[in-house]
């Protein structure tokens, strides 16, 4: 697959959403945004829980569609042109997203094939990959077997196997001990700088986003309050670290958990509106 | 290419990891053949029809494919709530080809079935008139489980719960089972009923079955197989573009 030579001449912008807004009966989840993402850039999305990150990842990559709004994916629109923006990604989904009824060797293997990944590179990245994540012993028990923190790894594993133009990591190490965060990041940071892969990634740890992100986007309530760099931030809001200045711009109330709410809401809709006609 | 194939093999794996799927399966087709084998054999004979056995079968075979098709789409919603689903959706591969994959895996599975509903149906007493042909009625098998699959995936992408779309399907699949000639023959039905039944897409899968199997078309082999190609065909495509709607 093809990297930095694909992106539009004279112009790096890898990813660029404007005016993006999505509308779930009436309540905005995502509400006029705009971004954009440079190529080979490692950009961090923040936000408390339920702010909108989730449903802009769907959107950029062709999971969900907008109400309003424009995404440019290495110059393809999801709306448009699906299949082409499927080329230019890959992703770590937040929840969980593999099949439990597989071994843990097939899940990768059937990821590989998918994603035309030749039969010698896949064999042995599989190896790599399942070795920084501690599985390579248990690669041949199901899935569903597996505990929710071996899940997880697999799952990202899965998800480095591919080398795509943007890499969508959803809150990728939640849940994870110190040691196998580390050795995944490192393994994220070889593949930008190796690879020119560019990372879109969300999190709620603070100190990884400060370690690791070239740029970041606050999103709450569906807007994006503030983008630009570690130090742009901290002076922008006069802190010291991104934590605080986190909490400076997003305000001390818990939010609600995202997932559960939303989604359970959507499906509610979706079955009153099949079945009310 | 290789995408068809991976979703194909996905299919398998799945069915025959499940052991309990599989028994469990037969048991319908084994109590129809137990209660009206039994139970209308001796008036059928009587009735100057022949043996009920000879032309039963052919139509609990297509049964056993019928159910096993369609309710394979239910897959589809398993998939979206263990979040596979999506693994599958963003993918850089052509929702003709996932659809292609998804309906030759599960196609297949149903098409394994039958020829173990054949084997049981020998048991009770059923002959094959040609040996020759009995390749020839997988190709009938097949045709019925690619139809009923495809049918079974575009109704799965169209609901989200699995409760709706098993009503669904036991609405839609019990008229389509005792309107299509499995039980009974098509000659000298009443009108209004022989017009149901030609609409049926399974009619044909059961008259091709039974021509292949003993020699009993009412339509004849090829209009049956023109009819199934032309419908499979159609519902794959139908398919294919409400699975590229989908949203996860």
């Amino acid at each position: 697959m093809g990297r930095g030579n694909n992106v539009e001449s004279g112009n790096n912008e890898i990813i660029s959403v404007s005016d993006l807004t999505k509308a779930f009966n009436g309540f905005l989840a995502v509400n006029d945004i705009s971004f954009t993402v440079k190529s080979g850039e490692i950009f961090a999305f923040l936000g408390p829980n339920g702010a909108g990150k989730s449903t802009t990842i769907k959107m950029l990559t062709t999971l969900l569609r907008p109400t309003s709004g424009k995404i440019s994916m290495n110059g393809h629109d999801p709306m448009i042109s699906p299949h082409e923006v499927r080329q230019n990604f890959g992703i770590v989904f937040q929840d969980p997203s593999l099949d439990e009824d597989l071994t843990a060797y097939e899940n990768m293997e059937y990821h590989g094939i998918l994603y035309k990944v030749s039969k010698d590179t896949r064999r042995q990245r599989i190896k790599e990959l399942l070795n920084i994540v501690e599985l390579w012993d248990r690669k041949d028990d199901f899935v569903k077997l597996f505990s929710g923190g071996m899940k997880r790894r697999l799952e990202i594993a899965r998800g480095l196997l591919h080398h795509p133009n943007i890499l969508f990591l959803d809150e990728p190490t939640l849940g994870l001990d110190p040691q196998t965060r580390n050795l995944i990041w490192n393994y994220i940071r070889e593949l930008n700088r190796t690879k020119g892969v560019t990372v879109f990634f969300t999190t709620h740890y603070m100190e990884e986003a400060e370690r690791v992100a070239q740029r970041i986007a606050i999103i709450d309530h569906g807007r994006i309050v503030v983008q630009g760099t570690l130090d742009e931030l901290k002076k922008n809001t006069n802190t010291a670290s991104l934590e605080d200045a986190f909490i400076a711009l997003t305000g001390r109330d818990i939010r609600e958990e995202e997932s559960s709410d939303l989604d359970r809401m959507r499906r509610h809709m979706k079955f009153f509106r099949g079945h009310g006609r | 290419m290789n995408a068809i194939y991976v979703l194909w093999l996905r299919q398998l794996k799945r069915y025959f990891r499940s052991k309990t799927r599989i028994i469990g399966s037969l048991g319908q087709p084994l109590l129809f053949l137990v209660a009206l084998g039994f139970g209308f054999g001796p008036i059928y004979a009587k009735a100057g029809g022949g043996d009920y056995i000879q032309f039963l079968a052919p139509g609990i075979i297509a049964m056993s494919i019928l159910f096993t098709a369609t309710f394979s789409g239910i897959e589809v919603l398993w998939d979206r709530q263990f979040g596979f689903l999506k693994e599958i959706l963003v993918a850089p591969v052509s929702r003709l080809h996932i659809m292609i994959g998804k309906t030759l895996g599960s196609a297949t599975v149903a098409v394994i079935q039958g020829v173990i509903v054949f084997f049981m149906s020998l048991i009770f007493g059923f002959r094959p008139t040609d040996i020759v042909l009995l390749p020839l009625a997988l190709v009938y098998m097949g045709l019925i489980a690619i139809i009923f699959t495809a049918l079974g995936t575009t109704i799965a992408s169209l609901i989200d719960d699995t409760q709706g779309f098993q009503l669904i399907m036991s609405f839609l699949i019990m008229p389509i089972f005792f309107l299509s000639g499995a039980l009974f023959p098509m000659q000298s039905l009443p009108k209004a009923v022989a017009v149901i039944s030609s609409m049926n897409p399974l009619t044909y899968g059961v008259d091709g079955l039974r021509g292949v199997l003993i020699n009993g078309a009412h339509f004849g082999l090829v209009t049956d197989f023109t009819v199934l190609i032309v419908i499979a065909t159609g519902i794959m495509v139908i398919g294919a573009y409400l699975f590229s709607r989908m949203q996860a």
